[in-house]
């Protein structure tokens, strides 16, 4: 068989559109020098075909993504392809070495070292918090040396215009909308070429989509564009926006990074930044030109997030940046990666173990955890030894592992990579039957697709609510399979539900900053009038927190008694805490009923008087947050946490235990066979240390439960509680304290309720 | 005549001392591991467990296995002694019936107990597969209903009951549902409604199928 020679160059990036955009511009220049290189893309979408050949005649420069990466390492032809191999760039690197992604990037980066030894890696990065550890990413790490890639700084960007809307506007206390701002909002749209709005959940796109087109008396051209709207229409609007036909685009993350879209001269980003380096690469949107100074204004939707404001547009002033530090490699990524390289040429564990060690994420790997994933892979991992004769890798006379049949082999490429969306539901428009009841069958089937949507948020619904989607009001008629049947409401209001928060919490850079920017009263002249005054009034009648300690107050209102805190540690860290709390309070008899979190608090109401019973002793606030709580609590919660469950389904299907694609088909979890909740109940009760449940534990850490971060908190904060023992609700609690029975409050009429409630709150705080 | 509906998901039969369970689905971690899906095989253990349990509660005279006690063909030949052995323990001192089901249709008779395709006792027919018959108690379907309280939603499993017939839940420890809104379920109970009787934490709660979704 004629062979040409192995790859020259990779190229790296998270995006597959990223990597044709890049292709596209390198053919240009290369044709007009008429250089003899050939560079080409393999993604998810490269016919098989064309996948094959270039197996066999590769480019010299092929630009790709991780999963590529992975599958090509476990192909036969690794070592042609790759042996030849002299540079490999790494693009928008602080976005892969953050995530699971990264891991499965290191490990294939291991394998290059070993293939190409004379490979160099080069990373590029716009945002990242820590060069160093960033660095340490690209070379080989060996004998626990810190080795280092040089580190190149290339300057010159213009700083970016950053300032926060001053709103004319009362400032609302709690709540994510920014409705209060939407006049100005519009204003700036009509004063302004092209703006990106951004914000930061699904939910918060279509309502602010639908207020702004309520509002649309000139007609400007106003898109929506979100990651759940259908294919078809998200890339009508990517070709209005690149043809400049477009005024203003309200889109979420799914924009964050990536491609360049046309001439948009000002940013918006609504609600609170979360961190100074995400709004860095929204405010890089606007304005993809090196010498000029992008423009953006930051929107709060709340008191508490113009501080979040306030810090971050300091934050970039400084060029500071807070992407998350490098993680430590995960155990089931690994057990994909052992198992991909069964597939290829067989593997000594010894040589294996060794090479795995170079990746830097798995530097500090033991070589016990090695062996359990290499047994996890083989037989399940499993202390009752059963499934000798069921082994999907098997080690042959010289010690060497290898696949047992072709259909472990199979089944490695369909499922490779380690991204695991939630479920999706296809929703359609169908018309009403106009009754309330909720019997699949008679509905009409078909009907217009309209888009995606998580399952999690279908299963929260009944029969007849509405909801906002696609820029539409309409109501939950039927759930059939994968299918969820909508029909057009009459409702101008929906009955969206309640902010679910958005995936990325509070960075602890911001908070920290947040935390001092409280501490340090000469600072707070630079914030909005109703913004310092609020701060004035909280120092006047209780008291503001310092940079280390934590402020927990006790007061009364209606007939329960309430603790509020204010960690400002993140939402989905308060949430955790508000879990083990309140199982601590049951013990010391304060009758908890309940809690809400929110970024910057934490609130337990219960019938017990807790000021009293702290006066008496009989609640200990250091104990009641001693570290220890991480301990017994955390387990027996953990047993039923639906969250915990979630991560050890995503844990099973990256390690390979059950799979998400057989022959090609994707399986909706209606179908799979069996439950992962149930499999998890199961394991937890006979081998507690199984490998994938330390996985999922060490995935708990930072990922839905923030524990290392409630771990970071709490021992932060140990002997350095203060109390205040108050009459009433104090001007720090009002916005927790409204987050109080959202839930079940919704929409137009929720947001009025709201204002009710806030403004007794407020009578009353400042009282 | 008194049917007391078990947390756990069995039924008791007072007046005859006769406890039902139904689709044990026994040796289901195994059964998947032959097609290279390596589930904890922890599943036969887990569910004998429970089923030791319930019958230590009741101390019934006879106990009625509802069928898909095994999940596949073969998977009584994958018990280990040890679950030969707890099952051996669960049948002395009473009457133990096997009803074949579809995962289960040829057991073998050394499995101890007897083997049958349905049974009678009295007004009460049990068998594996529904058929909508006045007086029959039924397995197979695996029910399961959605309920929301207060702004929660949960998913649990339940018994499918309209006094005249009844679907029971499945016991074993790897068995998932099926929704109780499934078309499946309407064709048993027809046009008029049942209850869903749904496995709670520390009772059981009644609902109207129709309430739940």
């Amino acid at each position: 068989m004629q062979r040409s020679r192995g790859l020259h160059t990779l190229y790296i990036s998270p995006l597959k559109a990223l990597a044709v955009d890049i292709a596209r511009n390198l053919e240009t220049p290369i044709a007009e020098m008429g250089l003899p290189i050939k560079v080409e893309t393999r993604t998810g979408d490269t016919p098989v075909s064309r996948r094959q050949r270039q197996r066999r005649y590769p480019p010299d420069i092929l630009l790709t993504t991780p999963e590529q990466l992975a599958l090509l390492l476990s192909s036969d032809d690794a070592p042609f392809l790759f042996s030849q191999l002299k540079r490999i760039v790494l693009d928008e690197l602080h976005a892969l070495v953050t995530s699971k992604r990264g891991d499965l990037l290191s490990l294939g980066l291991a394998r290059l070292w070993r293939l190409a030894p004379q490979l160099c890696a080069i990373g590029l990065s716009a945002t990242v918090a820590e060069p160093e550890s960033l660095a340490r990413f690209l070379v080989p790490q060996r004998d626990g040396m810190n080795k280092t890639a040089d580190i190149v700084v290339a300057g010159g960007a213009a700083a970016p215009v950053v300032e926060m809307l001053d709103t004319k506007e009362r400032l609302p206390w709690a709540g994510h909308s920014a409705r209060h701002a939407l006049g100005e909002v519009y204003d700036l749209i009509k004063r302004n070429k092209t703006t990106l709005v951004f914000v930061n959940t699904r939910s918060q796109a279509e309502m602010l989509f639908q207020d702004l087109w309520r509002m649309n008396d000139d007609g400007l051209a106003i898109a929506l564009h979100h990651g759940s709207l259908d294919v078809a229409q998200r890339r009508k609007v990517e070709e209005a926006m690149t043809r400049g036909n477009l005024r203003g685009v309200v889109c979420t993350s799914s924009l964050d990074l990536g491609v360049d879209w046309g001439d948009v001269d000002l940013v918006i980003n609504i609600g609170a930044p979360k961190g100074a380096s995400r709004l860095i690469q929204r405010i890089g949107r606007a304005n993809h030109r090196i010498d000029e100074a992008s423009r953006a204004v930051l929107v709060p939707a709340n008191r508490f997030e113009v501080l979040e404001c306030a810090v971050a547009i300091d934050a970039i002033a400084e060029n500071a940046q807070d992407t998350p530090p490098l993680r430590t490699g995960a155990l089931d990524v690994l057990a994909q990666h052992v198992l991909g390289c069964a597939c290829g040429e067989p593997f000594l564990a010894e040589e294996l173990y060794a090479e795995v060690l170079t990746a830097a994420p798995y530097s500090s790997l033991t070589r016990t955890d090695f062996d359990d994933v290499v047994d996890f892979v083989a037989t399940g991992g499993y202390a009752l030894k059963t499934y000798e004769r069921f082994a999907r890798i098997k080690q042959d006379k010289q010690g060497r592992w290898r696949v047992t049949n072709p259909r472990v082999r199979q089944s490695y490429r369909l499922n490779v990579g380690t991204i695991v969306e939630d479920t999706m539901l296809k929703v359609r428009l169908v018309r009403s039957r106009g009754g309330a009841s909720g019997s699949t069958g008679a509905l009409g089937r078909g009907g217009r697709m309209l888009g995606q949507i998580e399952e999690v948020f279908i299963e929260g619904l009944v029969v007849g609510d509405t909801f906002v989607f696609g820029g539409e009001v309409v109501r939950y008629e039927a759930l059939a399979e994968d299918q969820v049947y909508v029909s057009r409401a009459n409702d101008k209001d929906a009955k969206v539900p309640s902010y679910m928060g958005g995936k990325f919490p509070l960075s602890t850079y911001l908070a920290e900053r947040v935390r001092k920017l409280l501490a340090d009263k000469r600072a707070w002249s630079a914030l909005p009038d109703q913004v310092r005054d609020w701060l004035t009034l909280q120092r006047d009648v209780s008291r503001v927190p310092g940079v280390r300690e934590l402020l927990v107050e006790t007061f009364p209102r209606g007939n329960k008694h309430y603790l509020v805190c204010y960690p400002f540690e993140g939402r989905l860290a308060h949430q955790t805490l508000g879990m083990l709390l309140t199982r601590r309070m049951e013990r010391a008899r304060a009758r908890p009923l309940g809690f809400v979190a929110n970024e910057y608090a934490l609130a337990v109401w219960g019938l017990g008087d807790m000021s009293f019973m702290i006066r008496q002793g009989k609640l200990d606030l250091d104990a009641l947050f001693d570290p220890d709580m991480l301990g017994d609590d955390l387990e027996a919660w953990l047993a039923e946490s639906a969250l915990m469950k979630r991560t050890f389904r995503t844990c099973a299907i990256i390690s390979g235990l059950i799979a998400r694609r057989f022959t090609g088909e994707e399986k909706t979890r209606r179908q799979v066979l069996f439950s992962t909740d149930l499999i998890y109940d199961v394991l937890r009760k006979h081998q507690p240390d199984h490998v994938l449940l330390r996985a999922a534990r060490a995935d708990a850490a930072t990922g839905l439960l923030d524990l290392r971060r409630l771990g970071d908190m709490l021992a932060r904060i140990q002997g350095r509680i203060t109390h205040r023992e108050l009459d009433h609700v104090s001007p720090l609690a009002v916005p927790v304290m409204l987050e109080i029975g959202r839930e079940s409050v919704y929409g137009e009429a929720g947001d009025e309720l709201l204002a009710e409630a806030a403004d007794e709150l407020v009578k009353e705080a400042t009282g | 005549m008194t049917l007391v509906a078990d947390l756990s998901g069995a039924l008791f039969w007072e007046e005859q001392s006769v406890l039902v369970v139904s689709d044990l689905h026994l040796e289901k971690g195994s059964s998947f591991a032959t097609r290279g899906v390596l589930l904890p095989p922890y599943d036969t253990v887990a569910t004998l467990g429970l089923l030791a349990a319930v019958i230590a509660r009741h101390d019934p005279r006879m106990v009625i296995a509802l069928g898909d006690s095994f999940h596949d063909r073969t998977a009584h030949h994958r018990l280990s002694t040890t679950d030969r052995d707890a099952i051996a323990a669960l049948q002395a001192r009473r009457d133990w019936i096997w009803i074949s089901g579809n995962h289960d249709p040829a057991l073998p008779s050394d499995l101890g107990g007897v083997v049958a395709t349905e049974v009678a006792i009295g007004p009460i027919a049990f068998r594996h597969e529904p058929t909508g018959a006045p007086g029959e108690i039924a397995g197979h379907l695996h029910p399961k209903a959605r309920v929301s309280t207060r702004g929660r939603s949960m998913e649990r499993r339940c018994f499918a009951c309209d006094g005249e017939r009844a679907v029971m839940p499945a016991f074993g420890a790897y068995t998932g549902g099926l929704n109780i809104r499934d078309a499946a379920f309407a064709k048993i109970f027809r046009a008029a409604g049942f209850m869903a009787h749904v496995l709670g934490d520390n009772r059981l709660h009644s609902i109207a199928a129709s309430r739940c979704y």
